[in-house]
C-alpha cells in the first residue's frame, strides 16, 4: 500500500491511500472515516439497506471484541471474515475493542489482552491473538496493545510506562510471529513446487543455538524466535539447493516474552501471501514523556499505520490532550496512515484532522441513532444564498430551543443529545410533514418525513433504526466528502467556523 | 334484522375479483384482485405491518420482494398516530410511503384479545387506550371512519368478535349482531368507490349458523368480497365453508396460527384447496424476530448450536436477499449479538418464502397440477403422507385430494 499526500495545510492531511486490499487496486480517501460496523454488520442494516446510503467509505471497521468469539468458527471456514460476513469487495480494519462500549479495566497482563464480548471475557496472548487474526484475514488490524490507562482516570506514571513497554512488546512479539507464519507458509509452497527440497535445513543456518531442527519447526520453545529468516531473496535467485550465500540472517535483539508460538502444522499447504498490516499502537496516558517514547519507538517498527489509542472521552479531556496529540504525530512517518480511537464527533474529527489525523470511526453517527436522533448539522461551507437563509432559520430556531444540553437515557447509551442533531421523540415532530434534513439525498429523506419517524419511535418499531442509521451515515460521510473538498480549495477554516457555531 | 338488498345496492357493489383458472378438483382458484394500488395476483399472503411498518424492512425491500398487498391495523393506528394525522400525511399509503395495496382490519379483533377491559354492546366495543387510560367507544361507524381516514384498499366490517371455541347462544348473538353491523359499516362508509368493504362470516363451527350468515350477508350486500375466519381449521369446519359464493366474490381466511414447526404453510396450503384466495398472519415476521427461519421443511431455529458451523444459505432454493448473501452460520452468529440487522435478514427471508410458496402454488393451479403440488407440498413437510395431520388429510380428501 502506499500512502500519498495531496497537500498539508496547517498540519491537515490531504491524500489517497492506494493499492490497498488483497488484489491491491482498492483505494481510501484521507481525511475519511471507516464504516461502524457490529459482529460484521452495519448496525441495523442489512446489504440492500445499507447500499442505500452514498458514499460508503471503501474500508469497514470490525471489532476483535465482537468476532474472538467466533474464532473456530472462521478457523473451519477458512475464507476469511470478509465473505464470511458477505462484505468480500470491503476493505477491513480489525479493532480490538468497540469504541462505544467501554472496556473494564483490570484485564490486561504482561502475558495477555482481554475483550469483552456478548459471551463474555476473551483473554487473548499473543499467539492467540495473531491465530484470530489469522482466521480472520482482515486488510489491517491493530496490534494487541495495553490501552487501559484511557480507562480510567488519574494513572499513576507507573502504570503509564508500563502501557507502553507492554504494548511495545506485544508488537515486536505480533510481528515476529506474522514473519514466522509467513515465511513457514512460503516455505511449504515451496516445497509444494518442488522448489527447495530440504527446507527444514534451511531453519538452522546461522542459527545462534542449537536446538534439533525437529523442534524448530515445530517451534516448542522461546529459541525458535531468535532468528528470523528471508526466503524472498532465495526465491528470486531460483536457487535449488541451500546455500549460505542466499540467505540473510537477521538476530533479533528482544527476547521474547511469551513462551507459546504458533504451531505451523496446521497451515494449510498453499497459502495466499497477502498479509494482513499491522497498525501500530501509540499508548503513554497523559503523559508528554510516554507519548513520545511510545511514538518514536512504534514508528522504528515496520508497522503499516499507526493507531493513536487513549484519547477517547468527553469533549473536555479532548481538548486537553490535542497537545500530545500534535507532538505524536509530530513523530510519525508522514508515508503511513494515523487512525484515532474513540473520536467521532464532528467538532472533535476537525481538532484531530489539524493535529494530523487521517481516519476516524464513525460510531458517533450509530449513537446519534440510538438515542433516536438525527444528524442535521450543516457542513456545506459554500451554500447557495437562499439555502442558507433557510438554513439559518432553521438552526437558529433549533439552538434558541437546545439552550441546555438535555441528557437522556437511552438503552446502554446515557450520552448527551448534542446540538448536531434532533431528537425526534419530541412531540414538535409528530407533524412534521419534512425530510429530516431538507436538501439531503439520502433514502429516508427522500422517502419519509419527520413525522413517520417520529411515529416509529414513539410506536418503539424496529424501522426507526434502519431508516435513522441510514441518514446518520449518509450524512455523516457527506461531512468527510465536504472536509476534503474544504482542502483541497483551501477553505477549511470556513468548514471550521460552520462547525464551531453548531457546536454548542 | 337483516336488510334487504336492493336492485341498485347488488348493482354497484364492485367486482374486483377476478377467475384465472380453476383446480377440477378441489376449490383451489388462481385469480386476481382489482384494486386501486394495482392488481394482485391470488392466492396472496400479505404480510402484517400494524403500525403502518413491515418491523425493520423498508417499503422499498418489500416491494422488491414481490409483495402488492399488506395489512395495516385500524386498533393500533387508530390509537397511535390517529386518524387525522394520517389524513393529512395522505392517507396510510403517504404516512408509510407504500405504492401498492393496503387492507385494515376493522380493529375488533384487537380489541377483544389485547384489551383486557372491553365490553360489547349492541353500540360497540368500549373499550380502555392502553396509552392513555380514555375510554374509547369502537362502533361500526367509528371503524369505518378511522379506516376511510386511513384509506386502504380494503376495509373490513366490524364484527361482533366470539372465540371458535364458544359454543351455544352467544354464537348466535354474535352471528346475527355482526350482519346489523355490516349495514352500519356500509351505511357510514364515505368512500365505496376507493375502498372496498369486505364482510365477515360469522358462526363458530356451527355449519348452520355459517351458512345463515352467508344468505344473510349476500341478501345485505352483495358486497365485492367476503371473508371467514376461523379459529382452527377441522373437518367440519372444512365442510362450511362456503361453496355457495360467487366465483368473483375473494375468499380471506382469517387463521389464527395455532402453534409452532410446521403448522403455518400447511393451513394456507389446505386452505387454498378449500377454495380460499387471501391470507394474513403475524407469525412468519414475528417468528423471523425470534430466530426462526421458514424452509419447506418446517424452520431452522437458527440461534441453536447446530447452525454455528453451517456455511450454507438457509435455503439453498430460495431467491431472497438473505439466501443469496448469507449463510447460516453468519445468521447464528449475528442472532447472538445485538445488532437488529439479523432479524431483518430472516424477517426478508420469511415474506420471501410465504411469497414464493403462493406464487409457487398460483402456478400450479394455473397449470392445472394442484392436487400433485399439494401432495409434493406435505412429502417435503411431513417426509410421509400418513404424516400429515389428520385435520389436513381429512379436509383435503373432502375436496378430492388424496395423499400418496
Amino acid at each position: 500500500m502506499k500512502l500519498s499526500l495531496t497537500k498539508v495545510v496547517n498540519g491537515c492531511r490531504l491524500g489517497k491511500i492506494k493499492n490497498l486490499g488483497k488484489t491491491g487496486d482498492h483505494t481510501m480517501d484521507i481525511p475519511g472515516c471507516l464504516l461502524y460496523t457490529k459482529t460484521g454488520s452495519a448496525p441495523h442494516l442489512t446489504h440492500h439497506t445499507l447500499h442505500n446510503i452514498h458514499g460508503v467509505p471503501a474500508m469497514a471497521q470490525l471489532t476483535l471484541s465482537s468476532l474472538a468469539e467466533h474464532h473456530e468458527v472462521l478457523t473451519e471456514y477458512k475464507e476469511g471474515v470478509g465473505k464470511f460476513i458477505g462484505m468480500p469487495e470491503s476493505l477491513l480494519y480489525c479493532s480490538l475493542h468497540d469504541p462505544v462500549s467501554p472496556c473494564p479495566a483490570g484485564y490486561v497482563t504482561n502475558k495477555s489482552v482481554s475483550v469483552w464480548s456478548v459471551a463474555g471475557r476473551v483473554e487473548m496472548t499473543v499467539s492467540k491473538f495473531m491465530a484470530i487474526q489469522k482466521a480472520l484475514q482482515p486488510d489491517w488490524f491493530q496490534c494487541l496493545s495495553d490501552g487501559e490507562v484511557s480507562c480510567k482516570e488519574a494513572t499513576s506514571i507507573k502504570r503509564v510506562r508500563k502501557s507502553v513497554d507492554r504494548s511495545l512488546l506485544f508488537l515486536d512479539n505480533c510481528l515476529r510471529l506474522q514473519e514466522e507464519s509467513e515465511t513457514l507458509a512460503l516455505s511449504s509452497r515451496l516445497e509444494c513446487s518442488g522448489a527447495i527440497s530440504t527446507q527444514r535445513s534451511l531453519l538452522l543456518l546461522g542459527s545462534s543455538d542449537s536446538p534439533t531442527s525437529a523442534s524448530r519447526v515445530t517451534g516448542t520453545t522461546g529459541a525458535c524466535c531468535h532468528t528470523r529468516l528471508i526466503f524472498v531473496f532465495l526465491v528470486e535467485m531460483g536457487f535449488h539447493s541451500v546455500g549460505q550465500a542466499g540467505l540473510e540472517l537477521l538476530t533479533s535483539s528482544d527476547p521474547p516474552a511469551s513462551a507459546s508460538c504458533w504451531d505451523y502444522r496446521h497451515e494449510p499447504p498453499c497459502l495466499v501471501l497477502q498479509k494482513s498490516v499491522i497498525i501500530g499502537v501509540i499508548e503513554g496516558g497523559d503523559v508528554m514523556e510516554e507519548r513520545l517514547r511510545s511514538a518514536r519507538e512504534t514508528a522504528k517498527r515496520p508497522v503499516g499505520g499507526f493507531l493513536l489509542d487513549g484519547f477517547q472521552g468527553n469533549p473536555t479531556t479532548l481538548e486537553a490532550r490535542l497537545r500530545l496529540l500534535s507532538s505524536v504525530t509530530a513523530e510519525l512517518p508522514e508515508d503511513k496512515p494515523r487512525l484515532i480511537s474513540g473520536v467521532s464527533r464532528p467538532d472533535e474529527v476537525l481538532e484531530c484532522i489539524e493535529r494530523g489525523v487521517d481516519l476516524f470511526e464513525s460510531f458517533f453517527p450509530y449513537q446519534v441513532t440510538e438515542r433516536g436522533c438525527a444528524l442535521t448539522f450543516s457542513f456545506d461551507y459554500q451554500p447557495n444564498p437562499e439555502e442558507t437563509l433557510l438554513q439559518q432559520n432553521g438552526t437558529q430556531e433549533e439552538i434558541k430551543c437546545m439552550d441546555q444540553i438535555k441528557k437522556i437515557e437511552t438503552t446502554g447509551c446515557n450520552q448527551e443529545i448534542t446540538s448536531f442533531e434532533i431528537n425526534l421523540k419530541e412531540k414538535k415532530y409528530q407533524e412534521d410533514f419534512n425530510p429530516l434534513v431538507r436538501g439531503c439525498s439520502c433514502y429516508c429523506c427522500k422517502n419519509h418525513t419527520r413525522a413517520y419517524i417520529h411515529h416509529l419511535l414513539v410506536t418503539n418499531e424496529l424501522l426507526a433504526g434502519v431508516l435513522l442509521m441510514m441518514h446518520n451515515f449518509e450524512h455523516y460521510f457527506g461531512f468527510f466528502h465536504y472536509i476534503r473538498e474544504a482542502l483541497k480549495s483551501d477553505k477549511l477554516a470556513q468548514l471550521k467556523e460552520l462547525i464551531h457555531r453548531q457546536a454548542s | 334484522m337483516a336488510g334487504a338488498a336492493t336492485q341498485a345496492s347488488l348493482e354497484s357493489a364492485p367486482r374486483i375479483m377476478r377467475l384465472v383458472a380453476e383446480c377440477s378438483r378441489s376449490r383451489a382458484r388462481a385469480g386476481e384482485l382489482w384494486l386501486p394500488h394495482g392488481t394482485v395476483a391470488t392466492p396472496v399472503f400479505m404480510p402484517v405491518g400494524t403500525q403502518a411498518t413491515m418491523k425493520g424492512i423498508t417499503t422499498e425491500q418489500l416491494d422488491a420482494l414481490g409483495c402488492r398487498i399488506c395489512l395495516g391495523n385500524t386498533y393500533h393506528l387508530g390509537l397511535r398516530p390517529g386518524p387525522e394525522l394520517i389524513q393529512k400525511a395522505n392517507g396510510l399509503h403517504g404516512f408509510m410511503n407504500w405504492p401498492h395495496n393496503l387492507l385494515t382490519d376493522s380493529g375488533g379483533f384487537q380489541m377483544v384479545s389485547l384489551v383486557s377491559l372491553s365490553e360489547v354492546t349492541e353500540e360497540g366495543v368500549r373499550f380502555r387506550s392502553p396509552y392513555d387510560g380514555n375510554e374509547t367507544l369502537l362502533s361500526p361507524e367509528k371503524s369505518v371512519q378511522i379506516q376511510n381516514a386511513l384509506g386502504s384498499d380494503i376495509i373490513m366490517q366490524l364484527d361482533d368478535v366470539v372465540s371458535s371455541t364458544v359454543t351455544g347462544p352467544r354464537v348466535e348473538e354474535a352471528m346475527y349482531r355482526s350482519i346489523r353491523w355490516l349495514d352500519r359499516c356500509i351505511a357510514a362508509h364515505q368512500r365505496p368507490d376507493k375502498q372496498n368493504l369486505f364482510a365477515i362470516i360469522q358462526g363458530g363451527l356451527d355449519a348452520d349458523l355459517r351458512a345463515t350468515c352467508l344468505e344473510a350477508t349476500l341478501e345485505v350486500w352483495a358486497g365485492c368480497v367476503l371473508g371467514l375466519k376461523t379459529r382452527r381449521i377441522s373437518s367440519s369446519v372444512a365442510l362450511t365453508l362456503p361453496c355457495t359464493l360467487r366465483d368473483d366474490q375473494a375468499r380471506r381466511a382469517w387463521l389464527r396460527h395455532r402453534g409452532p414447526e410446521r403448522g403455518y404453510a400447511t393451513d394456507l396450503v389446505v386452505c387454498v384447496a378449500l377454495g380460499c384466495d387471501m391470507f394474513d398472519c403475524v407469525f412468519p415476521t414475528r417468528t423471523a424476530r425470534f430466530g426462526s427461519a421458514l424452509v419447506p421443511t418446517g424452520n431452522l431455529q437458527l440461534r441453536k448450536k447446530v447452525f454455528e458451523k453451517d456455511f450454507g444459505p438457509i435455503d439453498p432454493e430460495c431467491t431472497c436477499p438473505t439466501c443469496q448473501k448469507h449463510s447460516r452460520a453468519f445468521l447464528h452468529a449475528l442472532l447472538h449479538s445485538d445488532n437488529t440487522a439479523a432479524l431483518h435478514h430472516l424477517t426478508v427471508h420469511n415474506i420471501a418464502y410465504q411469497l414464493q410458496l403462493m406464487s409457487a402454488v398460483r402456478t400450479s393451479i394455473v397449470e392445472k397440477r394442484f392436487p400433485d403440488f399439494v401432495r409434493d407440498f406435505m412429502g417435503a413437510m411431513y417426509g410421509d403422507p400418513t404424516l400429515c395431520p389428520t385435520w389436513a388429510t381429512d379436509a383435503l380428501a373432502s375436496v378430492g385430494i388424496t395423499l400418496g
